[in-house]
């Protein structure tokens, strides 16, 4: 076990890896109701990245996320009720039944919402990086995009321009190695070439994706040197994406992955082998993971609750918030 | 090269008697640069950026030396990289700035629909309205001088079709500053065409800053037997054709747009109330462009006004031709509105 770290912090990353984690399951396992009437996109097995990185955020800090979002949006603050009232596409969700699954926002924390076009929301958290810098905020912006959107050349154009301007942006590169069921090998020729840019332009780095402590320390590392006025960071987390594209369950029976390398990578689960890990440090005992498990047990039970409680958007209210008048 | 460099010869028509007493006269790229030199002045906020915002040239003239004057962090040239300029644009208004982003041709945003459709137009309505995008986009369509297929696109119909973005389109100096001035101050994302031709001509501006509101056209011309639609440069072409009919007799009414989204339809509906005829002019194409729509809406809403069909007037269906033969062929004109308006009447309308 890491002892550099401090047993609350270390505790905060395994709860709230658990908590995406479990939200994870609970929609998946509702999700052939056919209540929650929006594409979901699960990010099981991908915990550790939304939490290693979102860990060393204020709450005033920028993220922009992507259509597989669930878990920057929990990780950097934004409400579970309204994040599960928007997959039921109710008006007290985060985007008012207005976004769905793909289109997450919260304000309130630095989440200024999420494309689901790929590699979309790159430039937007790079222009978000831009206002901080010009209004002399102490602010970072966190770019999260997966290797679809690393084949897009708004990633190039983007880098480019924080480089030019030295803004405060860290491009978190989630390398889950799959666009649908198109595997990264056959559209790129080899390492991205962002790692090949001089230190100075920036920085790079290349982590396991499943360790949320290396996440934490390289973000770590990153969000310091923006803060610094010091310029772009590039951090590539490689992990897995065990769930199919879209919807619920394993998709192993498409065929284009095989049972055995989804189990390969299911079993380097974040958020079991982390816990596993504070348990032999004894920096958490079973009975206080239990009484996790129950608690957020507990929030996930009265955030479905007050989702499926809550109103639909009203046909007559269509129009609203095209414009702000 | 006359392409390089349009002198502002002419003066445009008395369109704004009321400007004409306290006004200055200006070339329109002054009138379009007092326009951003105002907005950096009252609001910190505000910034100007595009490719060649700060070169000797400025832009058509439109931000020459404003980078002396603000410096360069608020007006500063950006990479060829339409695109992620556009999203970083996005971003900074959605992180409290009001940037305004300059194209030398609408052409070029072709390469930034990603951002501009996809994001910018649906920011506010995607998120229930808690994100807005106070954005500004300028670009001025390419003519004459073999601009050819790729430099002279006036692609407002395709821009039109877009919910979420407010769609502008000056014709005259006074709006090319109050129109400005009214994007910048707007919440959302307003694209503003421009047209080179308009840059020819001088027009009475008042100093102060002051909007000209969006969605609102303007009667350039009263009269009473058939009514001009036109917008950007196609309002000082409507207004010759108005002069040319009034040799024959028939008494046209130019309505001056403005703003193409949103459209001010009642404004055309009172006219076409009273006049009974309706020719549109377009600087872009036909077919399912700003001309089709207006129609659409005519025939909607105006059907029992009509007294004869509706008239089009644009380019035909083609890219534009280099050279110059070509591109007399291309592009219609006063005679082409005037000739329309006379066929509604010649056809025992």
């Amino acid at each position: 076990m890491n002892s550099k770290y401090p047993q609350e912090l270390l505790v905060s990353l395994y709860r709230d890896m658990l908590r995406i984690h479990n939200v994870q399951l609970r929609i998946e396992s509702l999700y052939h109701l056919d209540e929650m009437k929006t594409p979901i996109h699960l990010c099981i097995g991908q915990e550790a990245v939304a939490v290693g990185v979102c860990a060393n955020l204020k709450r005033e800090d920028y993220i922009s996320s992507s259509h597989r979002g669930h878990g920057h949006y929990l990780a950097k603050g934004g409400n579970l009720g309204a994040l599960i009232a928007e997959l039921y596409c109710r008006e007290t969700g985060c985007s008012k039944g207005r976004g769905g699954s793909m289109h997450l926002v919260d304000t309130s924390v630095g989440h200024m919402g999420s494309s689901s076009i790929v590699g979309g929301g790159i430039p937007i958290g790079t222009g978000l990086a831009l206002a901080a810098k010009m209004k002399s905020q102490d602010r970072v912006s966190v770019v999260f995009f997966g290797d679809g959107a690393a084949d897009e050349g708004v990633l190039y154009e983007s880098v480019n321009f924080a480089m030019l301007k030295k803004l405060p942006v860290i491009y978190l590169y989630e390398n889950n190695q799959f666009s649908v069921c198109s595997r990264v090998s056959a559209r790129q020729a080899g390492e991205i070439l962002f790692h090949q840019a001089p230190p100075e332009l920036l920085m790079s780095r290349i982590v396991d994706g499943n360790a949320v402590l290396d996440i934490y320390e390289a973000v770590g590392e990153a969000v310091a040197r923006a803060r610094r006025g010091s310029g772009p960071s590039f951090i590539e987390c490689r992990t897995y994406r065990v769930r199919g594209h879209a919807g619920s369950g394993s998709d192993a029976k498409l065929g284009y992955r095989s049972e055995e390398e989804i189990m390969d990578w299911a079993i380097k689960c974040p958020v079991t082998v982390f816990g596993e890990d504070l348990l032999r440090g004894n920096m958490i005992s079973e009975a206080e993971r239990s009484k996790m498990v129950e608690e957020i047990k507990r929030e996930i039970d009265e955030a479905f609750r007050f989702a499926q409680s809550s109103p639909l958007p009203k046909g007559e209210d269509l129009l609203h918030y095209l414009f702000d008048e | 090269m006359p392409w390089s460099k349009i002198k502002p010869e002419l003066i445009e028509p008395d369109f704004n008697q009321e400007t004409k007493e306290n006004g200055r006269l200006l070339s329109y790229a002054e009138a379009v640069r007092e326009a951003l030199d105002q907005a950096l002045d009252l609001d910190p906020n505000v910034f100007v950026m595009g490719q060649g915002v700060d070169d000797p040239t400025g832009m058509f003239g439109t931000t020459l030396n404003l980078h002396r004057k603000y410096g360069t962090d608020r007006v500063f040239d950006t990479p060829l990289a339409e695109n992620a300029l556009t999203g970083i644009a996005v971003g900074a208004a959605i992180g409290g700035l009001r940037p305004v982003y300059l194209h030398n041709r609408p052409d070029f945003l072709l390469l930034a629909m990603d951002q501009l459709v996809n994001h910018a137009s649906k920011w506010s309505f995607m998120f229930g309205g808690a994100v807005h995008v106070p954005l500004t986009v300028w670009a001025c369509v390419g003519r004459g001088w073999g601009s050819a297929a790729q430099h002279s696109q006036a692609l407002q119909g395709l821009f039109m079709h877009i919910p979420g973005l407010r769609l502008v389109t000056p014709a005259t100096c006074y709006d090319a500053k109050g129109l400005m001035l009214a994007a910048i101050a707007d919440n959302n994302p307003v694209l503003i065409i421009e047209h080179r031709f308009n840059f020819r001509r001088q027009g009475f501006v008042p100093e102060g800053p002051y909007r000209v509101p969006v969605g609102k056209g303007i009667v350039r011309r009263t009269g009473k037997d058939v009514t001009l639609v036109a917008f950007s440069y196609m309002v000082i072409e409507a207004f010759q054709a108005a002069e040319e009919l009034l040799k024959d007799g028939i008494e046209a009414e130019v309505i001056d747009l403005r703003t193409l989204r949103p459209l001010d339809e009642e404004l055309i509906l009172s006219s076409l109330a009273k006049t009974n005829r309706l020719v549109i002019a377009d600087t872009g194409w036909k077919t399912g462009g700003v001309t089709a729509e207006i129609s659409a809406l005519m025939a909607e809403k105006g059907f029992y006004y009509l007294k004869a069909p509706i008239l089009r007037v644009a380019s035909p269906d083609c890219p534009t031709p280099a050279g110059f033969s070509l591109e007399e062929a291309f592009y219609p004109g006063a005679q082409e509105i005037a000739s329309a308006a006379r066929s509604l009447f010649n056809k025992g309308g």
